[in-house]
């Protein structure tokens, strides 16, 4: 069982980010997800997080305890919700959103240029879909193709191909992380799928 | 009752990914819900919503009302007129409701509401979870009634469970609620919609005598009148003063006498047909945690949490609420040291719980104000400090 904490600010797409993971990990991976979000007068800016619980077996107690997988692309979010996480975590925390301290305990720390790089793709907007990918990649929690599969509908049709590829920057820059950070101590404790890794 | 097939373009057959808001939409259109006359409001908003995006794709009427009060008189004409009817409200709607919920019992129009609860009173906290308006469901509306309500406690539930209601309101001539809250509203889970021809649909019990002698409340073997369609030629009339037969206002003792047992006994008698509880090693069990909704997905962990303790808990969720387990409780009761009872009000439910204990068993009370749910930490404190 998987507790992934996805967190950032109103309008990131935060909400956006588990609805896609928890279809493509429900319908498309066949197993179960239960997800479950902040709702409130939030408007653009405020801080905002989806909770999603990942497992192969129905999940009965739906809120996550210590997030297993904590994604944020904000300050208030990184601050708030990293000393809630797991000893032995993965953190994933944007380049430029995010001023992160060194990792504590066994925590595995990335950092990715995600919204560096949705903005060569054209648009910070992608930020979030950068951000699905790499998860993606260094979780394996949710297969790529499921989460593909998982877009249509969740994202405007005009916008399809750009959130694919926006996706598949994310995912294809962990897969980069990855192998240069092969020998290193802490590559093992990221569970990566090594046959989805040759890809 | 007749069974009848839903409507193949009602039915969006398939695994999804879906709120329990969604959920209980996709349940009203499979049942054949074709008018929908509400006033959206946080946080059962989506509901309405998406019936006004799916309903006259299927030649059903979406009607945005002024209120709730005028939402109900819509939705009660409408019954009348021949449709299937559904809406949905929040705290504030509801205690505008009740008035007219009051003439539906009276008038006895089936139709299905849907309170997805957030903190009260009064505006409350709209946009955070509560538990606390199951007395007003049981109670809201003045004088002596009965009501069925159903708590459902995941997004499949709410599908299921919104077509369960439709066809218990047909089957007993009563408004159904689905009494749910913000977290299971708006939680996201998997939900299989099966194909049409897989879902069980009870149709109306249609009068199909003579002209002329239709009596809208002349009850049939099954203690139930069955309806006819206003406009269809039949002599109709309904009202909320106390009736006879014929629908024509009776104002006398005596058939006081018969129309509020009769309202009340539908339900009653019937409680062993309607009730649907889930009980998990409640045998040999020295508590038992009793819950519903939200709350029953939080009293798992804290019963899973007991056991590894080496406390032997049992569970009882409340899938119906309303009428409550009597019989059941009452036998648990003899066999417990303790009820446990959370619920994100503070303490409404367990008064039931307590009334059918009968002191033979301690009834526990863990309350919560509102705007989050338990810590199941709290529940488990409460289950080692029963069986002291």
């Amino acid at each position: 069982m998987s507790e992934i904490r996805f967190s950032g600010f109103g309008g990131q797409g935060i909400v956006r980010c588990a609805l896609i993971a928890g279809k493509a990990a429900n319908i498309f991976d066949d197993k179960f997800a239960t997800m479950t979000q902040s709702f409130g007068p939030e408007a653009r800016g405020g801080a905002c997080a989806s909770q999603l619980v990942v497992s192969d077996e129905r999940i009965a107690y739906p809120y996550v305890t210590k997030a297993d997988i904590l994604i944020t692309l904000s300050q208030e979010a990184y601050d708030k919700y990293e000393p809630q996480m797991s000893d032995d975590g993965v953190l994933i925390a944007d380049q430029d959103l995010v001023k992160t301290r060194p990792a504590r305990d066994n925590i595995t720390l990335h950092v990715v240029p995600a919204t560096r790089f949705a903005e060569e793709l054209g648009n910070r907007i992608f930020t979030n879909l950068v951000t699905l990918g790499f998860f993606t990649g260094i979780t394996g929690v949710v297969s790529p193709e499921a989460m593909k599969n998982a877009l249509p509908g969740l994202v405007p049709d005009r916008f399809l191909t750009h959130n694919v590829k926006a996706f598949e920057r994310g995912y294809d820059y962990a897969k980069e992380v990855l192998g240069e950070s092969k020998g290193k101590a802490k590559a093992g404790k990221t569970k990566v799928n090594k046959k989805k890794g040759k890809k | 009752m007749r069974k009848i097939a839903a409507n193949p373009k009602a039915v969006d057959t398939g695994t999804h990914f879906l709120d329990g808001n969604h959920a209980v939409t996709e349940g009203g259109l499979v049942s054949g819900a074709n008018f929908f006359a509400a006033y959206p409001i946080t946080p059962s908003t989506e509901i309405a919503e998406l019936f006004a995006e799916r309903i006259p794709k299927i030649g059903g009427i979406f009607i945005q009302m002024e209120d709730e009060i005028a939402a109900l008189a819509a939705n009660i004409g409408a019954v009348w007129g021949g449709a299937k009817v559904m809406t949905t409200t929040s705290g504030p709607g509801f205690s505008l409701m009740m008035e007219n919920i009051g003439l539906a019992v009276m008038m006895e129009v089936p139709m299905v509401i849907t309170n997805v609860q957030r903190a009260g009173p009064s505006t409350g906290l709209p946009t955070y979870v509560a538990q606390q308006d199951m007395m007003q469901v049981r109670w809201g509306s003045h004088g002596d009634y009965e009501i069925i309500a159903l708590c459902p406690d995941s997004p499949q539930e709410c599908f299921d469970l919104t077509i369960e209601a439709f066809n218990l309101s047909e089957t007993y001539r009563v408004p159904v609620f689905i009494m749910i809250d913000e977290c299971i509203g708006h939680m996201h889970e998997k939900v299989v919609i099966p194909e049409a021809k897989d879902i069980n649909v009870l149709d109306r019990r249609w009068y199909d005598g003579p002209k002329g002698q239709y009596k809208p409340y002349k009850v049939g073997k099954d203690g139930i009148a069955p309806m006819a369609k206003a406009g269809d030629g039949h002599h109709m009339h309904a009202t909320g003063l106390t009736h006879d037969e014929r629908g024509y206002p009776a104002l006398t003792v005596a058939q006081q006498k018969i129309v509020i047992p009769h309202l009340i006994d539908k339900i009653k008698n019937n409680a062993d047909k309607i009730i649907k509880l889930e009980e998990t090693d409640v045998k040999g069990a020295e508590v038992v945690v009793m819950s519903y909704g939200i709350t029953s997905r939080v009293a798992v962990r804290a019963v899973q949490l007991a056991k590894e303790a080496g406390i032997k808990v049992g569970s009882i969720r409340l899938i119906t609420a309303w009428p409550f387990p009597e019989k059941r409780i009452k036998e648990v009761a003899k066999d417990v040291k303790a009820i446990i009872f959370p619920e994100i009000n503070m303490g409404q439910m367990v008064l039931e719980a307590e009334r059918c204990a009968g002191g033979q068993c301690k009834v526990v009370s863990i309350p919560h104000p509102g705007g989050d749910v338990h810590d199941p930490d709290d529940i488990v404190a409460a289950i080692k400090e029963a069986i002291k």
